[in-house]
Formats: structure tokens, C-alpha cells, sequence
């Protein structure tokens, strides 16, 4: 593709899906007069958060960017070639190779000892390896993309599911310790009925904000101690008060990009229960003043995503978006984007790149998102769980709950909701128990820590060790090839890095390597610890500077790579 | 920016809004626009009656001119020229530019002054950020009039027909000076072709292939006794010319300046000798003089240029030396001290107005001559591509990425309904012609509407369809608005 001089022509396909998305955001081709009026030059360039939604709806028309595509997009938004060029090619699932149909094969670390069969069974038919799929607890996993027509998550995954295209039908498992507080109304209500969600409880939070005023929530929350559920663990009251006392446009992010290997609370949320995922932001907007609200959705979530289009779709017409929401004065809208496979986007600062239609790299911090975030505006971004939490402490009900992810060697996998401070072997237990003898436990993630299987007595909370992070437990037992998953980490980080900062783009390709040779029986432990030493230290974000914790936990623990000297 | 263009071109794509108009309406639009500015009270009442003359008749003029009306004769959706006119009624500043669009119609002149009429109504003339801009395709088109190359004017947009004007000159040059303005170009072939014009020295143009109805063109060229071409390529009117002077290029084989669409005149300078036999234009015509029976002595470009000074005000503070200092200056600059002027007009804000009031020229519109009918249904206008210029005299001469070549350009609807493809040979009509070309489809072209370049003369000449009904006002032809016939050749 010569990107100075791109000569190709968009396919009526390619043109017409190009042309639904822009004319629904206002920047019509004289749709209702052929030939006639169209919108371009600057007003277009000022929608460059289109590029993405635009790239998306060329794949999902025909499956791939093509030459001709990508000019047209290029030409109705005013974008030079060679950015989005950029851009497309930042993401995994746009590829510039022409394809009809794909089908992405999840080989990470819960789903990786069934990935090999299922793909053997596969023969015949494009099959990408794929880093977690978010679907853990019915592991195997696979995505089947049929362009003009669906995606579809297939779990469990068979070659016969998959070949027809068979959605997953099972619903993931809950379980809880003590009070159900964030889980409450998943399986209980109707998530595609605003009317059920009501008639649970839902939108009293909103109402009791409205009638109470922004400062009597935000004491609530502050009070509470609510903090981010998406691994960082901020404060939550501090990010809404510094943005509620911000002048100007502001923004209210919901970080649902959900993609650290083993997590699947955010997308159970959303699935099962999108109305609070929605009053949990339009709570956020209301305590800040912000007017503009983006959900952010990992692309591999379609079902989340139709859930939380479908609910933000009844609420604006129930009048709890839009013009004065709910009675209460105040203006609030929310835009949902879809992520395309990057985990980097669940990086703040990088996922607002990504809604900007710019590459979805990091951004140095300061400035904070409070104070330049989306846009350049005050920004609060929060995950899924913190805002469902927000709407629950509003009721006064316990703040204290927290998610967790369970998969992997337990008898039943599944979404588990629990005091702060539970120790793993808790939730083990809640789980039914593992099944066969537990060689170890990662605990928060690709990003987290291992724990030994005769050590699960640690608790986990805010600030505990190993730390939270998002809350995913995955259980290995004496069976697992810990070599193999250590690997498979170190590789999905090498995948990841976004190659912005040296450390990182450099690091995770020589951690992978060091760990191959030690598998080898090279002693490489000082070169890992230098390696790890770097990444922390010196990478400009959260993924360079966990992307060698799990591996050292792992070497501390001499889960990998003999006794530690 | 609001682009008002037939076509969806790649310009288009780069203005915020784009009103696709049907060709040759464009007064109609124009006074549409007036009418909805005047009738939501956008108009500048106090620049009008402190600037103007005539508002109560235009005022009058454009009162039929409804938005229905306008969407009617345009084709343009009235919303869409409705916010056109809000948006250009409300500006802070606003400026109008245009080229060939407006001016190749026998309206031409119409067509301007309906423009002229926008600023007057709103004040968008004569202030920093506002005006009126007519652009031009090369640089020094602008500059070329200010020389005098008008039938009516000398240096300095001074008149032929006035006295003191002229006895400058005279006195000057120490000659007597015709009085009587010449003829314009349109003008000169009629005369040809009537045989009051026997003999034509041509300096840089090729009207062979550039000329309306050019078949007629070479006919009447061929006709004369005699023709002299001054030339930088062996164009297709030099291969007619029984003398041809190989002249240097103006761009980087010439001392002088050019003078840009804001009268700016900046310096060009030489920088490699011309090829072979050919030489400066100012010794061309210095030798022509001397071999005439005049003493000329030889010229330096600068010499020239100072003696200019003297005679037009506009230009007298331009030294080459403040051109080189200031990066060029913007005429009137009387004196070596005068900053050079930003813009024109600006009188008409002094307080008391300086001169007399700016009048308002009402102006009817009138459809294109060439009428659509069920023998010639297809409009066809004529233009430019981004790296072709005029007749390729310069432009063909080197490769370019996108260039595509000589092509007839259908809609995707014309093209399915003639059933011509890409690559497919057609034939294209008109009252006056025939040609054939390749088919290309164009998505930014509607039904009804097709688009040829005159770029490539030698391959497809265009101008065998076209019309030389020209303008009385400005003397332009109708290159725009040509009714065709477009048929598959097997």
C-alpha cells in the first residue's frame, strides 16, 4: 500500500458502512440528496474519534482494511493515509490481508492446554491464536468473526461449536461469600429491561443523588473508602472531587476494557446487570458535572456491548440520559466505544488515545486524567466495579465487597463476590475446591503475583501482598507445566507492549528470550532480575512495570527455573 | 469553508460543507443566499447605507428568490443553502474566492457581481479577514493586467481612453498612443474570421488548443497571413506559426517578478541560463524593436521594472530592493515609504466614506445556452486536474503518481444506465463536435453530470465540444456549460 497515493476505490460495501456510521454521527454524504451536500474538511477532521468506530464497521462489513477502504475513511474524516495507516495497524484485530472469515483461539494461560487440540480440530478454516478472551470460567474459549453478519463469543469451545458458530449458552457461575452487594441483581433481573431493573432497586442511587446534591454522594463515597476495582486502587471520591471542582467541559470515562488474562467481572456486570454499570456513570456525571460520558468495551465482549448499547439506548428514552436526566437538572450522555484488541487500552491514559482516534499508546503522567484526560478535558475514568460499587454505597448497602475471577483448576469456575480481605484458600473453598492438588495460584492477573499451593492463607484487599489487581484468581494444580505459563505470560506481554518506550518494547522481548533459555537449563536469574529492575523502574506505564512480576514471583517461589539461590 | 462545486471533488472533501450545484446556476444560488440573509435581518444596514448605492433595487431583484426557488434552479437542498447564508450572515469575517467555476460562463461578469453583492449586503469586503478573492490559476495572472496586457488599460490599471492617463505614457515613451481600446481575445478571432486581422504575434499562449470550439480556432489561425509565436515548447499553435521565437522560462530562466491573487508582487530570479537558442523576453522584444527601425538599448529586467515604477502608482515604492527586504509588497505602494496596502476597499469604512459608495448590480440569471434536450442530455463541464495545467504545455511534460490521462468522467448511475465501464471507449457529442475517450466512473459526480480536462489536447480535445458564445462583459467563453451526447464506440 503506497500511503501517499492511495488509489483505490472503496467497495459499495465498504462505502455504505462507512457512510451508516458517519451520517448516524452527523457528518452525512447527502444521504438524502445524492450528490448534493456533504461534510468534510475540519468539521470532519474534529470527529477523528470516529477513525476507530470507522475501522470497526469496514471489519465488520467485509472482514479486513482494505486499500480502498481505508482512502475513504481517510477522505470523509480528513485524516492523512499514513496515520491511520497507524492507527489500524495498531490494533489485532484489523488486518490489512484480505479474509472472509476468522476464528480467534484462546491460548493464554486458563484456556492454554485446550488450544492446541481445538485448533487440530479446526483445520481448514483461518484460525488466530488469541490472548485471553475473558471468558475463563468456561474455558476453552474461542471468537468466531463473520463479517456482515456476527461475532460470537463460542464457550465452551468445540471444533463443532465453533464451525457452527454456535453462541455460548451457559452463564457463568456466581458465588458469594456473605453479602451480595455487587452481584445482587446478576441472574435476578432482566438486563435488556430498564422496567426490571427498577423494579430491583435500580436508579434509586440516581434519584437519592439528585435529591440529596453532588457533595452528600461524594461524602458517601469518601466515606466508604471506595477504591478502583481495576487494579490501581485509587480513591475513588478523590478522582470525583477533583473533577467536580474543575471548571469547563468535563468527562466521564467507564474503563470496560477489560482484558488482564483470568478477569471476568467486568464483563459479567455488564452482561447481567448493564443498567448499573450505567447509573454508576450517570451518578459519576452527576457528582462532577460532566456532561459527556464514553464506555469504553473490549472488543471481544459483544454481548457486553449490546447489553450496555441496549440499556443506554432505554434509559435516553426513559429520559435517564439526555436533557435534564431524571428530573434533575443536569445533562448527561453516554457514546460507547469498542476496543479492537490491544490490551493496552485498558491503560487510562492510552485508552484515551484510542477513543481519539490516535494509536492507543500511554501517555505521560502529569497531567493526570482529573486534569487533561479525554479530549484534554477533566476526566474521570473508572472501572466497571467502581461504578457499580458508587450506586451501591449511594444506598448506603457495603462498599467492602470486591469481585473475583475464579478459573482454572476449582471445581467450579466462576464469578465470586466476597469481603475485602478473604483469604484465597477462601475462595478456593467457595469454589467448590480445586481439582487435583494445587501447584500454585496467579493471583491479579498476567500483572500479578504467583502464590504456592501450601501458601493460600494470604488475604487479599487494597495494599495486601500479593496485591489485588483486578481481582482474577486462576488455580493451577500439580498437573500444570508452570514453565509453560510463565511463558505464555512473558510472550503476552512481548505481544502487548505497545513499543512507545524502550524499556518495555525492548524488555518483555528479552525477558521471553532469557526465560527460553532457562528452560534450557541456562542460569539466567540476574539477567530476569535486571531485566524486571529495568521494566519497573524505567517504563512510562502500568504494563512495562508489571510485565515482570508474575515472572520473578514465579522464580521466587522456584515455581520455574530449579531452587532459587 | 463551504465548497459550492458541481463536483464532489478531493477540494470539496476538504471544506466542512460541500453544495453540489447544477451547472451554470450559480446567480441563482448568489441570490438566494441575499434573500434569505436580507429576509432573517443578517444583512449590515449601517455598511449598507454608509457604503452602497442601489440596495432598494437589488433588495427588489432577489425577492423571487425564495429557498424553494433556489433549490429549484440549483438543485441544492434549500436547508443546505440556508446555512449557507446564515453562516456567511453571521460571520465575524467571511471572503468569497473563486476561479474558473464562476467566470468561464457567458455570465461571467453576472456571476461576479452577484458575489460582489454578498459582500456589499454583509460588509465582507475592504476589512482585515474578509473579501473578495478572485484566485488564480497560475501565479501571475494578477500580474500580467497590472502590465497592461488588457485591450484597455496601461500599466497600473491606468485607461487607454484617458487623456492625462495616456499623455503619461506619451510624454514618457515619446510616441503618440493609440487611444481607442484593442480587442480582447474573443474579440481578435472574430476579427480573424471576418479578415480585419491578418497577422498575430502570440507571446505564451496556445489558443490552437486552449480556445472554445477549437476547431474553429485553428481554422482562423490558419487563415492568417502571417503568425509569430513566442514560445517555451513547440506547441501545437507554434507548429502553425510561420516564425516561432524559443523564449526562456519565466520560473528560474527569468529575472522579474510576478504578481499573486492578493497583488502581492514578489521577485523571481534566475538561476540557469535557457537552453540552446533561446532567450529573455525582455531582449526578444528589444530586438524586435531594434530590427523595427527603434534604438532600444538592452534592458535588464530591473531597468524595466524601475521605469514601470515611474509610470504606476500602484507599483512606485516597489524597489527590487524593499521586494527582497519584505518578501514582496502588496500594491497600491505609491512611495518608498507606503507599507504596501493588505487589502482593498477599505475606504469604503473611512469616516467620512472615501470616494463614492460601492453599487449594489442586481443581476438575473439566466440558464446556460446550451440546452439539455433528449439529443444532448448529459451536462458536461470542463476543468482542471490537480497536476495538469491548461493545455499540458508544461504539465505533460513530466510524470505524476496520480495522473490518469485524458478520460470522459461518468456518474456511477450514467455509467451503468449507457452501460459503460471504467477503460470503455465513448463517444461524446455535441452540437458543435465529436470526440472519443476513455470512460472513467466517478463516484463524486451525479446522474446527468460529466466531466472532462483540458489537459491532454493532443489525446482528446475537448474543446470540439465546446462553446464559444462568450461573455460581452468579460469576453470569456462557455467553457463550463456544454449539453453532450455520450454513446459506447464500437
Amino acid at each position: 500500500m503506497d500511503l501517499r497515493h492511495l488509489t483505490a476505490q472503496p467497495s459499495d460495501a465498504e462505502r455504505a458502512a462507512v457512510d451508516r456510521l458517519l451520517t448516524a454521527e452527523g457528518l452525512g454524504n447527502g444521504d438524502d440528496t445524492p450528490g448534493r451536500t456533504a461534510v468534510g474538511g475540519r468539521t470532519a477532521a474534529d470527529r477523528r474519534d470516529l477513525l476507530l468506530p470507522a475501522f470497526h464497521a469496514l471489519n465488520d462489513a467485509i472482514g479486513w482494511i482494505s486499500e480502498g477502504g481505508l482512502g475513504y475513511v481517510c477522505e470523509r474524516l480528513s485524516v492523512p493515509p499514513a496515520e491511520a495507516y497507524g492507527v489500524a495497524g495498531f490494533y489485532d484485530q484489523f488486518t490489512f490481508e484480505e479474509r472472509i472469515e476468522v476464528v480467534r483461539v484462546c491460548d493464554d494461560i486458563v484456556c492454554g492446554p485446550f488450544a492446541d487440540q481445538l485448533i487440530a480440530g479446526l483445520d481448514g478454516i483461518e484460525v488466530e491464536r488469541s490472548p485471553c478472551l475473558g471468558r475463563c470460567e468456561q474455558a476453552p474459549v474461542a471468537f468466531v468473526h463473520q463479517p456482515g453478519f456476527r461475532r460470537t463469543e463460542v464457550a465452551p469451545a468445540t471444533p463443532q461449536a465453533v464451525l457452527e458458530h454456535e453462541a455460548t449458552s451457559t452463564t457463568t457461575h456466581i458465588g458469594v461469600i456473605g453479602d451480595s452487594v455487587l452481584l445482587a441483581r446478576v441472574g435476578q433481573v432482566d438486563p435488556e429491561s430498564l422496567e426490571s431493573y427498577r423494579a430491583a432497586g435500580g436508579y434509586q442511587a440516581l434519584q437519592r443523588a439528585i435529591d440529596e446534591g453532588a457533595d452528600a454522594v461524594l461524602d458517601r463515597i469518601e466515606a466508604a473508602r471506595l477504591r478502583g476495582r481495576g487494579g490501581a486502587s485509587f480513591p475513588a471520591a478523590a478522582k470525583w472531587g477533583a473533577v467536580a471542582g474543575a471548571g469547563g467541559d468535563k468527562i466521564v470515562v467507564c474503563n470496560a476494557d477489560e482484558s488482564e488474562p483470568g478477569t471476568f467481572k467486568d464483563r459479567v456486570l455488564m452482561e447481567e446487570d448493564p443498567f448499573a454499570v450505567l447509573e454508576g456513570m450517570t451518578l459519576a456525571a452527576f457528582v462532577t458535572g460532566a456532561e459527556r460520558g464514553f464506555l469504553y468495551v473490549r472488543g471481544e465482549y459483544p454481548l457486553a456491548e449490546r447489553r450496555m448499547v441496549g440499556a443506554i439506548e432505554e434509559a435516553r428514552a426513559a429520559g435517564l440520559l439526555g436533557d435534564d436526566v431524571a428530573g434533575g437538572g443536569f445533562s448527561f450522555d453516554v457514546e460507547v466505544r469498542r476496543g479492537a484488541g490491544a490490551y493496552i487500552c485498558g491503560e487510562e491514559t492510552s485508552l484515551f488515545n484510542s477513543v481519539e482516534g490516535l494509536r492507543g499508546e500511554p501517555r505521560a503522567k502529569p497531567p493526570f486524567p482529573t486534569q487533561e484526560g479525554l479530549f484534554g478535558l477533566p476526566t474521570v475514568v473508572n472501572n466497571v466495579e467502581t461504578l457499580v460499587g458508587a450506586v451501591a454505597i449511594t444506598m448506603d448497602q457495603d462498599g467492602g465487597t470486591k469481585l473475583f475471577a475464579l478459573s482454572g483448576a476449582v471445581a467450579e469456575p466462576g464469578l465470586y463476590e466476597a469481603p475485602l480481605g478473604v483469604t484465597v484458600a477462601a475462595l478456593i473453598e467457595a469454589a467448590g475446591g480445586s481439582t487435583g492438588d494445587i501447584q500454585a495460584v496467579l493471583v491479579g492477573g498476567a500483572a500479578g503475583k504467583f502464590l504456592r499451593g501450601d501458601d493460600l492463607d494470604k488475604t487479599l484487599d487494597h495494599g495486601s501482598e500479593p496485591p489485588l489487581g483486578s481481582g482474577a484468581v486462576v488455580v493451577f494444580n500439580t498437573d500444570t507445566d508452570m514453565e509453560q505459563i510463565v511463558d505464555r505470560i512473558a510472550r503476552f506481554f512481548r505481544d502487548e507492549s505497545c513499543g512507545k518506550c524502550v524499556p518495555c518494547r525492548v524488555g518483555t522481548i528479552r525477558q521471553v528470550e532469557a526465560l527460553e533459555r532457562l528452560a534450557d537449563g541456562s542460569d539466567e536469574g540476574e539477567t530476569l532480575d535486571d531485566l524486571a529492575a529495568v521494566l519497573r523502574d524505567a517504563s512510562i506505564c502500568g504494563l512495562g512495570q508489571l510485565a515482570a512480576e508474575a515472572v520473578q514471583s514465579a522464580l521466587d517461589l522456584d515455581l520455574i527455573g530449579g531452587e532459587r539461590g | 469553508m463551504y465548497a459550492v462545486d458541481p463536483r464532489q471533488t478531493s477540494s470539496t472533501a476538504w471544506a466542512d460543507h460541500w453544495l453540489g450545484i447544477d451547472v451554470g446556476s450559480d446567480i441563482a444560488l448568489a441570490n438566494t443566499i441575499a434573500r434569505e440573509i436580507i429576509a432573517q435581518g443578517l444583512h449590515d444596514e449601517s455598511f449598507i447605507e454608509h457604503a452602497t448605492s442601489g440596495f432598494d433595487e437589488y433588495q427588489e431583484s432577489v425577492e423571487p428568490w425564495t429557498l424553494e426557488e433556489g433549490e429549484r434552479v440549483t438543485g441544492v437542498p434549500a436547508a443546505a443553502i440556508q446555512d449557507l447564508a446564515h453562516a456567511y450572515g453571521k460571520a465575524e469575517t467571511a471572503q468569497l474566492l473563486w476561479t474558473l467555476g464562476i467566470t468561464e460562463h457567458y455570465t461571467a461578469a453576472d456571476n461576479v457581481f452577484s458575489l460582489i453583492n454578498l459582500a456589499l449586503l454583509t460588509g465582507h469586503v475592504g476589512r482585515y479577514g474578509s473579501g473578495l478573492v478572485p484566485l488564480r490559476g497560475q501565479n501571475n495572472v494578477q500580474g500580467g493586467g497590472d502590465m497592461g496586457a488588457l485591450p484597455n488599460k496601461l500599466p497600473g490599471g491606468q485607461d487607454v481612453t484617458d487623456d492625462k492617463h495616456r499623455g503619461k505614457f506619451e510624454a514618457e515613451w515619446g510616441v503618440k498612443l493609440n487611444p481607442k481600446p484593442g480587442w480582447h481575445l474573443a474579440q481578435m478571432f472574430d476579427a480573424m474570421e471576418r479578415g480585419d486581422l491578418h497577422s498575430l504575434y502570440i507571446i505564451g499562449e496556445n489558443p490552437v488548443q486552449s480556445e472554445a470550439d477549437g476547431a474553429r480556432a485553428r481554422r482562423v489561425l490558419e487563415s492568417l497571413d502571417h503568425l509569430v509565436v513566442q514560445e517555451i515548447h513547440m506547441t501545437a499553435t507554434a507548429e502553425l506559426a510561420d516564425v516561432v521565437l524559443p523564449a526562456a522560462v519565466g520560473w528560474v530562466e527569468s529575472e522579474g517578478t510576478v504578481t499573486s491573487s492578493e497583488r502581492r508582487v514578489q521577485r523571481v530570479r534566475k538561476a540557469v541560463d535557457p537552453p540552446g537558442e533561446a532567450r529573455d523576453d525582455i531582449d526578444i522584444l528589444v530586438a524586435m524593436a531594434n530590427r523595427l527601425g527603434q534604438s532600444w538599448p538592452d534592458t535588464t529586467a530591473n531597468e524595466a521594472w524601475d521605469e514601470l515604477r515611474s509610470l504606476s502608482p500602484w507599483h512606485g515604492g516597489m524597489s527590487y530592493e524593499r521586494l527582497e527586504a519584505l518578501g514582496g509588497l502588496q500594491w497600491p505602494c505609491p512611495d518608498e515609504d507606503h507599507p504596501g496596502s493588505l487589502f482593498l476597499h477599505g475606504r469604503l469604512w473611512e469616516e467620512p466614506r472615501g470616494g463614492p459608495p460601492a453599487p449594489f448590480t442586481p443581476v438575473e440569471w439566466k440558464p446556460p445556452i446550451d440546452e439539455l434536450s433528449d439529443e444532448f442530455p448529459i451536462r458536461l463541464t470542463t476543468g482542471r486536474h490537480l497536476d495538469g495545467f491548461n493545455t499540458g504545455v508544461q504539465s505533460s511534460r513530466f510524470r505524476a503518481p496520480r495522473r490518469k490521462g485524458a478520460t470522459v468522467d461518468l456518474s456511477p448511475q450514467d455509467g451503468e444506465s449507457l452501460g459503460l465501464e471504467a477503460g470503455d471507449l465513448a463517444r461524446v457529442t455535441s452540437r458543435r463536435g465529436s470526440v472519443l475517450a476513455p470512460v472513467a466512473i466517478e463516484p463524486g459526480l451525479r446522474e446527468g453530470l460529466a466531466f472532462m480536462t483540458v489537459h491532454y489536447p493532443d489525446e482528446v480535445d475537448v474543446n470540439v465540444l465546446t462553446l464559444d458564445e462568450w461573455d460581452p462583459k468579460s469576453g470569456t467563453a462557455e467553457f463550463k456549460a456544454t449539453a453532450v451526447r455520450i454513446e459506447r464506440e464500437s
